[in-house]
This record gives C-alpha cells, sequence and structure tokens, in this order.
C-alpha cells in the first residue's frame, strides 16, 4: 500500500513523499500518533548542522521519538490497536557493541528517515508493547530512555556510592536524568545547576537547586552529569572538573555541534573519567517502560516535561510544531492526525 | 460495523492502449487495485473490504489476492454492475449476504484507482458517516470550472470558491441507502451513477470531508506515469 512521509528536503522546507509498504512481509505495520520533537530535529529543520552532512542526508523524515497504534502484524504478535513505542535504533551487526555504538547501526531522523509518516513497517524488534503510560508521555518515552541508558551506564561504572551529585543543565534532559538519579538513589544530596531560575523551580525533588554564578564550592561533588551541550557546555565542564571531588565521573549528555575546549591539566590531577552516553538500547526502552508503568509518582513528575500539545493535521501544523519547540520550556508533544 | 467497498468494475477504456483495466495495472510492483486493498485492511475502522469486479477480470482478482494477500479472510469479491451505483449495489447485496449488517452499518465506497486515499481520509470518512449519515471527499477546486450544454460554447462559468472535485470515499449508513436506492426509478439508475448524487436529489444532507490532491484517479496513462514517479519510479520515455 501506499506510505506517505513528510521530509525535510531543505531547512524549513517540508514536502510530501510516498513510498510502497507492503503488508505481506513479517514486518509490523505501526501508525504514529503521539511524536516529540528533539533538539537534534530542530537543528536539522533550522539547517545548524553541517552543510555537507545535510547535502547527504537531507531529504529526511524527522523525529526519533514516538509512540503508536498496531495497524497489522502478520506474525499475530501484536492485535491491531495495540499500543507500542517506535524504537529509532535500527541496530548494526556488530555486537561486540551496544547496539547504539555500533558504527553500522542506523538511527531514525539522522542516517534513516524518522517517524513523521503516516505509518511505519518495522520488524517487531523496533517495537515495544506499552498499556499503562498515561496520556501523552508514551510520547517521551526515548527521551527517557536515554536518561537511563546514561544513568545506569554510570551506576555500573561508578566505583564508590555518592554521597553527592550534579546536575548541569535545567532544560528537559537535566530534568529527567534528575529525576532518575532521585529514583536509583532516593538518598543521593542532589544538586541541580542551571541558569534560568524559573525553569529550576520545577526540580523541587532535588536538595539543591543553583544557578551557575552561584557555585563557588569546590570539589564537592562526587560525580556530575552534563546535560548543557552547545558551545556552553565547555563552560560547564570546566566547572565541573573545578568542583568535582578526585576520581570522579563526569558523564557527558550534551551535544555541542563545535568542539569545545576543555581543562585537561586538571582533569588529569584529579585522575577523572569522561563518560559519553548517547541514544538508548532496547533493553533501556523497556527499563523505561516498566518504571513508567509501576511508579506513578515518577510517571507524574516525567509528564511535567510535556510543556505543550498540538495537533497535527497538515503540513502547515509541521512547520507551527517546529516553530513552537523552539520556544517552550521543555517537550512538545505532536498529536499526529495527518 | 464499517465495511469498504471497492469499486473496481471499470474495463479501463479510458486508459488509452491498454487492454487490461487501470486498477490492475501496476505502480511500484504492485498491481493499483491491491495497494488499494491494503490500505483499508489496514485501516482501524474498517472491518471488511468487498471489492466489486467485472466478471470479465473475477478470476484475475482472485489471483491478485492470492500472491499478494494469501490467507486473508477479511476481503470479499462481487459483481461490477452497469456503473458506479449497480457496484455498490452488488457490493451492498454481497455484505447483506454474508456478515450480520443492520442499517448502521456503514460502507465506506472507494474508487480502486485511487490508491494513495490516506488514513486520515478514510477515518475522517468514518466519524462523518457515523455522525451525518452521509459524506462525500472533496477537494478545493483550484481550476476554474467551465460549463458547455452542447460542448461548443460557454453556458457557465460557475464561481470558483464555491466549486469543489469530488474525489471517494462516499461513505453512508446502510439504511439511509436502501431507503434512497429502493424509492429510484430505473430511468434515474442509469443516468445517476455517483451515490451522493442519488443522496442529494432525494433532499439528504451530504457532508463534505476534506480530500487531498494526492488522493487522485489514475485515469489516463499520464497519471500512471505520475504515480509512479510519485513512488520513485523512473521514467523510461525512450
Amino acid at each position: 500500500m501506499i506510505n506517505k512521509q513528510y521530509k525535510l528536503t531543505s531547512p524549513y522546507v517540508i514536502e510530501a513523499f510516498h513510498n510502497s509498504i507492503n503488508s505481506n512481509t513479517s514486518n509490523v505495520i505501526v501508525r504514529p500518533e503521539k511524536l516529540s520533537i528533539c533538539k537534534a530535529d530542530i537543528r536539522y529543520y533550522c539547517g545548524m548542522r553541517d552543510t555537507k552532512v545535510l547535502k547527504q542526508r537531507l531529504p529526511l523524515a524527522l523525529i526519533h521519538e514516538a509512540a503508536g497504534i498496531v495497524l497489522h502484524d502478520p506474525q499475530k504478535n501484536y492485535q491491531p490497536g495495540d499500543t507500542v513505542i517506535l524504537l529509532p535504533n535500527i541496530p548494526g551487526k556488530d555486537d561486540n557493541y551496544d547496539e547504539n555504538y555500533r558504527l553500522d547501526s542506523q538511527f531514525r531522523s539522522s542516517k534513516a528517515d524518522g517517524f513523521m509518516q503516516e505509518m511505519i513497517s518495522v520488524p517487531s524488534s523496533q517495537v515495544i508493547p506499552y498499556k499503562n503510560i498515561k496520556g501523552s508521555s508514551a510520547a517521551i518515552v526515548e527521551f527517557v530512555s536515554v536518561g537511563i541508558h546514561a544513568v545506569t551506564s554510570y551506576l555500573k561504572r561508578k566505583k564508590r556510592t555518592p554521597q553527592k551529585v550534579a546536575v548541569w543543565g535545567d532544560g528537559a534532559l537535566g530534568y529527567v536524568i534528575s529525576c532518575l538519579l532521585k529514583y536509583f538513589m532516593p538518598d543521593v544530596h542532589l544538586t541541580v545547576l542551571g541558569v534560568n531560575k524559573t525553569k529550576l523551580e520545577l526540580f523541587q525533588f532535588a536538595n539543591n537547586r543553583l544557578t551557575v554564578d552561584e557555585l563557588e564550592i569546590t570539589g564537592c561533588f562526587d560525580d556530575v552529569f552534563e546535560c548543557v551541550g552547545g558551545q556552553a557546555s565547555g563552560n560547564a565542564i570546566n566547572q565541573m572538573i573545578d568542583t568535582i571531588m578526585p576520581e570522579g565521573i563526569i558523564t557527558l549528555l550534551g551535544v555541542s555541534e563545535e568542539s569545545v575546549p576543555v581543562n585537561t591539566r586538571m582533569l588529569l590531577e584529579k585522575g577523572l573519567t569522561l563518560l559519553g552516553r548517547s541514544r538508548s538500547t532496547r533493553e533501556d526502552f523497556e527499563k523505561t517502560i516498566e518504571i513508567m508503568e509501576a511508579n506513578q509518582k515518577f510517571a507524574s513528575r516525567i509528564g511535567m516535561l510535556i510543556s505543550e500539545e498540538i495537533d497535527i493535521n497538515d503540513i502547515n501544523d509541521i512547520h507551527k510544531a517546529f516553530q513552537l519547540s523552539k520556544i517552550v520550556d521543555y517537550k512538545l508533544v505532536l498529536n499526529w492526525k495527518i | 460495523m464499517v465495511i469498504a467497498g471497492i469499486v473496481a468494475g471499470g474495463v479501463g477504456a479510458r486508459m488509452g492502449q491498454n487492454i487490461i483495466p487501470k486498477q490492475f495495472l501496476e505502480i511500484s510492483g504492485k498491481p493499483i487495485v491491491i495497494h488499494t486493498i491494503e490500505k483499508f485492511l489496514v485501516s482501524p475502522s474498517i472491518n471488511y473490504v468487498i471489492v466489486g469486479v467485472h466478471n470479465e477480470w473475477h478470476h484475475l482478482m482472485i489471483d491478485l489476492l492470492e500472491k499478494f494477500l494469501p490467507g486473508e479472510t477479511r476481503v470479499l469479491l462481487t459483481a461490477g454492475g452497469s456503473n458506479r451505483n449497480g457496484t455498490i449495489q452488488n457490493i451492498i447485496n454481497k455484505a447483506k449476504n454474508e456478515y450480520e449488517v443492520d442499517e448502521n452499518t456503514i460502507f465506506v465506497t472507494h474508487d480502486a484507482v485511487r490508491p494513495f486515499v490516506s488514513l486520515k481520509i478514510i477515518e475522517e470518512n468514518v466519524n462523518a458517516a457515523k455522525q451525518y449519515g452521509i459524506c462525500d471527499t472533496v477537494c478545493v477546486a483550484t481550476d476554474t470550472i467551465i460549463q458547455s450544454d452542447n460542448n461548443e460554447f460557454i453556458t457557465d462559468i460557475p464561481v470558483r470558491d464555491t466549486m469543489y472535485q469530488g474525489q471517494t470515499p462516499q461513505s453512508f449508513k446502510l439504511g439511509l441507502f436502501d431507503e434512497v436506492y429502493n424509492n429510484m426509478t430505473k430511468e434515474e439508475l442509469e443516468i445517476v451513477t455517483d451515490a451522493c448524487k442519488m443522496f442529494f436529489l432525494r433532499g439528504h444532507k451530504v457532508y463534505l470531508v476534506e480530500g487531498d490532491v494526492t488522493n487522485f484517479k489514475i485515469t489516463y496513462s499520464f497519471d500512471l506515469k505520475v504515480a509512479g514517479t510519485m513512488l520513485g519510479e523512473k521514467i523510461n520515455d525512450k
């Protein structure tokens, strides 16, 4: 059957494309219903990527955060109407590495088309069922799973039980990481550092909330998390290096298009570990769904991340959504009706 | 219950040199009618699909279903009629014989040769038929419509702002169809080949569902090339 895809053809230009989907394969056919825009999508949309990358990858259907309903599953593992989370990672074959780091893996809305499509045909390994995630929170499961991936990676690597941890970043990612740190380590003393006092109000569950210029104490955190990204992440990382205890772990999550300078002298002197984490695995998704379904307190805290919702009925609505996503505090959910 | 009625009764007279009716021609490696049937089969609100096919092509249709949709039990075939409404009547009769339909059963009737129909259009048809009883899918007219009663000179140029181009699906509740269809004279049925016109003539309000320019009817060879190009096929014009 014929499927409609909505692809970015050049910055700020989205056009409809068509492709043929075969219902007679082993793939599950899913209709995306709730989507969420990531900062990476905004960078593509606004042309804030290297021109070579844009030339190579466009036209590209954006968005890699999505939940949908099953329309058809020839293998009958799913019934029509079942709700599923769509996994954006198309794993490569080299299983010496986690699937999100394999060089031959493809990620949707990056090297492969994302979920801005009428339907999507995927192997059943690329969907995960869910039942009890309320409202539109299903749209941000992928986003939370990235946090799960980072925090669980950190927990596996930490040498000691931390007393004090800190998160740099008052945005959506900083919020998720902070929620997860409190979930996995309820007794840890959590400091959140940001630049926007109003945004910091949301982090009421943290033990301490500071703007970055208020931080003067040195050597006070066992481990820290960078959720800043962009050029500002350079300053944030150096502030972390200054304030972290020896042999601490700095988990990096923010994406920066340009290289940022890092104080390597102090990094070496303190024997610090930089842990880069990005995207997530199927296991991370499963863990995310399990936690969001079982723990209502955590789920409602995560639900606070949804700043606004918008109905998408045509391409103009997609443009509105991208413009809106640039100004909302946290996450925008797209009710995909197109 | 919601039943999709796929009107594939045509014999391809307008297609030019092709002998095989247009609904059986392939785009992207698959016959047009199969693309269309698949879309209705995966639509969440559609329970069954009944295809009205001209008797001459009945066996080809069976072959295609076996090849492209093996084991699919939700598709039935029936004979095409002498015109569009005749095919729809056959589809309805087939549904009455095979399924437990009632006056509120909704029929979503669609041209087999409009494979680009979207899930959104299908869902909006079902919802509109549930709420208003009857609906037609239309697109705002972009070309000026010219009327000529004698095929030589203009007799009217209607105001374009009020003009729409009819597409399909056309959807309705069975009870309303039975009431109107049984009330039409034989002469009327020969002239009125369109279900929505039939409802309109009998004073029923027909709700408009917004269509899409891509939901076009593959009528001419040109349309077939356009459809292929939209799906990434390369045109071989050498």
